[in-house]
């Protein structure tokens, strides 16, 4: 085989295991008795063009070429006394199950890109609307932190804010705002995540008031609630 | 109520999001489950025999219009968008969490045997994988599952609706 078939193949490899299942496709060998010699020589082969084209080789392809040579050596020894008492397991047998458990879920992937997906090859009503439906009859879900932080992402973004040359002349204390909040709170009942932190107009505020509701969430003192993904995020006390 | 199927159908249709059986109840208030999923079913089944540009589909725990297939091509051009497009590393790493959720990222990388992290965010990022909660181990390890979203853009009633990895084996020839 040629430097440049090599080249060719390199990207479409998905990682160390994927090398290795092709290089046993394409020898045309038994996954259960892998010839280990032939296919950890063509193993380091790729690695070595890998090498030398400069390529960003991942750890984890050193990590299985490593544990070849380790099992190649492995064959080449008698077994040890030991081993021969409590019958010699085969130095390949933990390789080939963890080959074939990542060929199953390689063909579970190409499995799911065979289904119908949404987006691709069906489509339904656009998403746009939400805001406006979204107090129809659904209902709201509990949130958890990370759908808090994509929101804050976005209104972070949205409002543009920059934060050049801001001289912080406020002091501001993260139990302040805590108890800003909780009194907020407790006097409408409800707030939006935007209503929050829609107000601000320093960036080091949005990002105190941002961590204190996630301080008040993981004191579950409040719980935030959405209808929809990326629909209007409410506050609410918990309890 | 006699124009059931038409009222339902008018949910369904103003709805972007997959709207349940339990939501139609909510709103209808006097009509059964039994009655709603019958009418569901008629309705699922007039589109089917019309077999025109949109079907009524059970996804995702609910009901949908969507349009259908072959006809991308046209629905692309007319929102100026790409097809949804996951990578095979996605894929691979989507289908670990599906079958195996609530997985650890940890155990994602071993099935897989490379760094999962920013794939695992993109999927995150997408909502097709949700973070679970932590488990209760040292290090309170972060557990990942797929989303409701997960059903919907794969058509999946529920979970239990996915292929069971043998199937996707024998498919595979």
């Amino acid at each position: 085989m040629t430097d440049r078939a090599y080249e060719i193949k390199l990207d479409i490899f998905e990682g160390p295991l994927d090398l290795l299942l092709y290089l046993i496709r394409k020898n045309e060998v038994d996954i259960y008795d892998i010839p280990i010699a032939l296919i950890t020589k063509q193993y380091m082969e790729y690695i070595n063009v890998m090498k030398s084209l400069n390529l960003d080789l991942a750890g984890e392809y050193l990590v299985l070429a490593a544990t070849l040579t380790h099992i190649k050596s492995r064959m080449l020894l008698p077994p040890s006394e030991d081993e021969e008492e409590e019958e010699a397991v085969d130095p390949r047998e933990e390789l080939v199950r963890q080959l074939l458990e990542y060929k199953t879920f390689k063909e579970a992937a190409l499995g799911l890109g065979r289904m119908t997906i949404l987006g691709r090859d069906v489509f339904s009503r656009d998403h746009a609307f939400e805001e406006e439906i979204e107090g129809n009859g659904r209902p709201l879900m509990e949130i958890g932190i990370f759908e808090l932080v994509e929101a804050f992402r976005r209104i972070s973004i949205d409002t543009g804010r920059h934060d050049i040359m801001e001289i912080d002349i406020e002091k501001i204390s993260l139990s302040d705002r805590i108890n800003d909040i909780v009194d907020e709170l407790e006097k409408r009942g409800e707030l939006t995540f935007a209503d929050l932190l829609g107000e601000m107009d320093s960036r080091r505020r949005l990002i105190y008031t941002f961590l204190a509701v996630l301080e008040l969430m993981k004191l579950r003192i409040i719980k935030a609630y959405q209808a929809v993904p990326y629909g209007t995020i409410r506050i609410r006390l918990a309890g | 109520m006699d124009n059931l199927k038409a009222v339902i159908e008018a949910l369904v249709f103003v709805s972007d999001a997959p709207v349940t059986v339990a939501v139609i109840e909510r709103i209808l208030e006097d009509v059964s489950k039994k009655e709603i999923s019958s009418a569901l079913d008629d309705l699922m089944r007039e589109y089917e025999v019309r077999s025109g540009g949109i079907f009524l589909k059970e996804v995702a725990g609910g009901y949908q219009f969507r349009t259908g297939e072959a006809l991308t091509t046209w629905v692309l051009r007319l929102k100026g968008q790409k097809p949804m497009d996951l990578s095979p590393a996605a894929m691979e790493t989507l289908a670990v969490v599906a079958y195996r959720q609530p997985v650890m990222k940890s155990e994602i990388e071993r099935v897989r045997g490379v760094d999962v992290s920013g794939i695992l965010r993109g999927l995150l990022e997408k909502n097709l994988v949700r973070i679970m909660g932590r488990k209760n181990v040292p290090g309170r390890p972060i557990i990942y599952g797929t989303t409701r979203k997960f059903l919907e853009t794969f058509g999946l009633k529920a979970l239990s609706d996915l292929p069971t990895l043998r199937e996707f084996k024998e498919l595979e020839g």
